[in-house]
């Protein structure tokens, strides 16, 4: 187990240098400039060739690569060329917001579609199944923003009842925090939940159907025990896996809907960073974003042997 | 379990409540004691240097913390705002300035010549205008630590109006350890001259940042009047939160979370004229033009019919439909130097209307034989994409071969640069848009320029032109800058320089408590009140 999750972990660096080595050289390599963006609408040539030189784009790649990796080495993600605010100080003023609205959508979107989903197939056929499975298609199918757009009508608008957009830090106010924090999570944590619903209910239903499951019945156990300590648990590692996923993505920042609350989270610091051609936040950002999806993947690999004895590695 | 306010007396309950009450008020009362304004800007701040970019933006947060020498008036007449006093000798080869009293840097420290100094010579370096000062500057030089004069090699008459600019760049006041700063590096030190302090500890780039009044700022006796005038700072602190998406930022507005929305989208307008808490108008008396740029060194535009051959085809009213589309924000205006300014005038374009016969028959004359044009169209900025899809489809129909190109406003910024031939990633069209106050003067002007290699992309050029505009530069009385105003633009017209699309405003929507929001075509945020 443990030469395992080393491998896992020493295996984490060259994924990682392969993704950012790619990025760094898209970044390089595709059209735009962002000296011609700094110097704005109305600068000369002379001008944008002169910010280039400032900024040392004029360098080849290659050395411009090796005074990135030469920062790196030094731990140093390098500064935004737009904000001359160092990569970790930008990540670090974000990943509040984005961590707030990702464990807030994963706990309401797993406190709800596990058991809908395990009742949904406990329940097969009926019109408990159904109701549930079209709140799932709903909630899979509706278009976030429009989701968005909608509870900010009823909620914010009409019923003047929860802030429109923005985040408030908790050290500002927990009441404001979690009140900023209500609609983007319902919008959000409906997709996830409808997507873990759908998985729970597959699988659970998968497992209902195995012979010690019939067997546990043929004891007499009791049928909600047979559900929860037979039937979910052996049906966990789809629905685990799932939730990992879930939570990568989070965490890598969900942009439409931090754009429609104006939430300042990673995704609009993502998204703002490439259409501005900011190159060191790009990076600094797919470096950190690839460290996470691989750990939480090594995470979820691992969870699997407390769910299922059978797996060992 | 017993209740402990069983053995609370009566009038210890009621003591205990009032101060609880007062200690729950107490960060409401606190609360009410500081105003701030609320304001979503018309697009997230990250650059913080005004001389570095000419980013309208960051213009405008620099005259939140910055104040100028001079500054226009609402009849963009130039008007003292730092400056106290000023002579010019009889031969107008020497201006001496001396500075307001008790003019305060955001560090305590006295605004002094060698801070005026060092900021104008940063200035000159990025500024096309400003170059022109240094052109014809022959020393500038501090008299005493209030006094400073500028001696130049022959006269030129746009000394003040040059320290007036009132659009990117300005040349706002530094301190000069600050101004020091290479032109073509960012300052990092924010130290202003201006009625706000930036808070540099809460600024979140891309989404906030907050400017806190500066109780050391001096400002004028006069009423404010466009950029100048009294900049009194009314409330404590200036909040700009960027909300990316429209809707989100008009439904703010209407829960009255945000107090004034600079340029809210068009088509949401409705949605808050209809709320009796917030005021839609238009504060920018001159609006902005929408432009359409010819590259000069690429066929066909690099032949003079072929570029005349477009007056005929353009139909500024189709572009501004298409762009606008609510007749009572826009104006089909053949002025270069915008309608509503002392150079409006229609020389130059009287008779140009849509023939298409005419116009086909010049692109004849022109040599036109179908070569492919290759027409720019960032998509992701509505003006420009709107007026990519209006041309594209005008001169299809008098029979161009027009490749529109799909990218994003980065890549188009990148890609105007190049002087290259079209199969080498070249270009021939390309629109854009600039403030009314950018271009009422052929100084400040983006497009009459045409000095060849150094003009705007596109690379206009035209020796006449440039006689022309030296002459405005020295000319002493309006009717004469009138007189060779119109001059000018008639030689643009007549050499296909650019093509003006028409003038349109953006309104702005505050909330009903606001008072004293100034009329200016830069978005400033002193003199505004809140209730």
């Amino acid at each position: 187990m443990r030469t395992y999750i080393l491998q896992r972990i020493l295996a984490t660096f060259p994924v990682i240098g392969v993704v950012v080595l790619f990025v760094f050289l898209l970044l390089r390599f595709s059209p735009g400039d962002p000296a011609a963006l700094i110097a704005g609408d109305y600068a000369t040539p002379e001008d944008i060739a002169k910010i280039r030189v400032a900024l040392g784009l004029d360098k080849p790649v290659y050395e411009q690569l090796g005074i990135w990796l030469a920062a790196l080495a030094r731990a140093d993600l390098g500064t935004s060329i737009y904000s001359k605010l160092p990569v970790t100080h930008l990540m670090a003023q974000r990943v509040l917001p984005t961590l707030s609205l990702a464990v807030s959508t994963v706990l309401f979107a797993v406190s709800l579609a596990v058991p809908l989903g395990t009742l949904a197939a406990w329940k097969a056929g009926t019109w408990i199944d159904r109701a549930v499975m079209i709140l799932a298609v709903a909630g899979f199918s509706l278009p976030v923003f429009w989701l968005g757009f909608l509870f900010i009508y009823a909620f914010s608008i009409k019923l003047a009842i929860l802030p429109v957009q923005g985040f408030v830090s908790p050290e500002e106010s927990v009441g404001s925090f979690l009140q900023h924090l209500v609609l983007p999570t319902l919008t959000l944590g409906l997709v996830y939940m409808a997507l873990i619903a759908r998985i729970t209910r597959a699988s659970v239903l998968e497992v209902l159907s195995q012979d010690y499951i019939r067997t546990a019945h043929a004891k007499g156990i009791d049928p909600p025990r047979v559900l929860w300590r037979h039937a979910l648990k052996n049906a966990a590692v789809p629905i685990v896996t799932v939730i990992g996923i879930g939570i990568a993505l989070l965490i890598g920042g969900v942009v439409v809907t931090e754009s429609v609350f104006a939430i300042p989270g990673l995704g609009r610091l993502t998204v703002d960073a490439i259409l501005h051609r900011d190159y060191p936040v790009i990076q600094g950002i797919i470096l950190i974003f690839s460290g996470v999806y691989v750990l939480i993947n090594l995470l979820v690999d691992l969870s699997y042997t407390l769910l299922d004895p059978r797996i060992r590695y | 379990m017993p209740n402990p306010i069983r053995y609370t007396s009566p009038g210890r309950l009621a003591a205990a409540l009032l101060v609880a009450a007062l200690l729950a008020l107490a960060p409401v009362l606190s609360a009410r004691a500081e105003t701030t304004l609320k304001v979503i800007p018309q697009a997230s701040l990250s650059v913080l240097d005004p001389i570095w970019t000419t980013a309208y933006l960051v213009r405008n947060h620099g005259y939140l913390i910055y104040d100028t020498l001079f500054a226009l008036d609402a009849q963009y007449k130039v008007q003292p705002q730092m400056v106290d006093k000023w002579t010019v000798t009889e031969k107008g080869l020497k201006y001496t300035f001396t500075l307001r009293p008790g003019l305060k840097f955001h560090d305590g420290a006295p605004v002094t010549s060698r801070d005026v100094i060092a900021s104008i010579k940063r200035w000159e370096a990025r500024d096309l205008f400003g170059q022109t000062l240094a052109s014809y500057t022959q020393s500038m030089d501090a008299v005493s630590a209030t006094t400073f004069s500028i001696t130049l090699k022959e006269p030129f008459g746009l000394v003040l109006d040059a320290l007036a600019k009132p659009s990117s760049n300005v040349p706002f006041i530094m301190p000069e350890r600050v101004a020091s700063t290479d032109p073509m590096k960012q300052i990092q030190d924010y130290t202003g001259s201006g009625p706000f302090i930036f808070v540099k500890e809460e600024f979140n780039p891309g989404s906030k940042s907050v400017y806190r009044k500066f109780t050391g700022y001096v400002p004028r006796k006069e009423p404010p009047s466009l950029l100048s005038g009294g900049k009194v700072a009314k409330v404590d602190r200036v909040e700009w939160i960027y909300v990316p998406d429209g809707n989100t930022g008009v439904a703010a507005m209407n829960a009255g979370e945000m107090d004034y929305y600079e340029n809210p989208p068009i088509d949401l307008l409705s949605l808050m004229r209809s709320n009796p808490k917030i005021k839609v108008e238009v504060t920018d008396p001159i609006g902005t033009q929408v432009v359409l740029r010819p590259n000069h060194l690429l066929p066909p535009f690099n032949n003079a019919k072929v570029r005349e051959a477009l007056y005929y085809v353009l139909n500024q009213q189709d572009y501004l439909q298409a762009i606008v589309g609510d007749p009572t924000l826009y104006k089909v205006c053949p002025a270069m130097f915008i309608c509503g300014t002392p150079l409006e005038s229609k020389a130059g374009s009287e008779g140009l209307k849509v023939d298409l016969n005419k116009a086909k028959q010049l692109l004849k004359e022109g040599g036109y034989n179908g070569e492919r044009v290759v027409l720019m169209d960032p998509t992701d900025q509505f003006i420009p994409h709107n007026a990519a899809l209006v041309t594209a489809s005008l001169l299809r129909k008098a029979g161009m071969n027009v490749e529109v190109q799909a990218m994003d406003w980065s890549t188009m910024l990148g890609r105007r640069a190049k002087k290259d031939p079209i199969d080498q990633g070249g270009w021939n069209l390309l629109h854009t848009w600039a403030t009314g106050a950018d271009l009422i003067s052929p100084m400040t002007h983006f497009f009459v320029p045409a000095n060849c290699d150094k003009a705007w992309f596109g690379w206009y050029c035209d020796p006449k032109v440039e006689e022309l505009r030296k002459q405005w530069s020295r000319a002493g009385d309006a009717a004469q800058r009138k007189q060779l105003g119109e001059a000018i633009q008639q030689q643009v017209y007549a050499t296909g320089g650019y093509y003006p699309l028409g003038q349109f405003v953006l309104p702005t929507a505050y909330n009903e408590r606001l008072s004293g929001v100034i009329v200016s075509p830069v978005a400033i945020f002193w003199n505004i009140e809140k209730k």
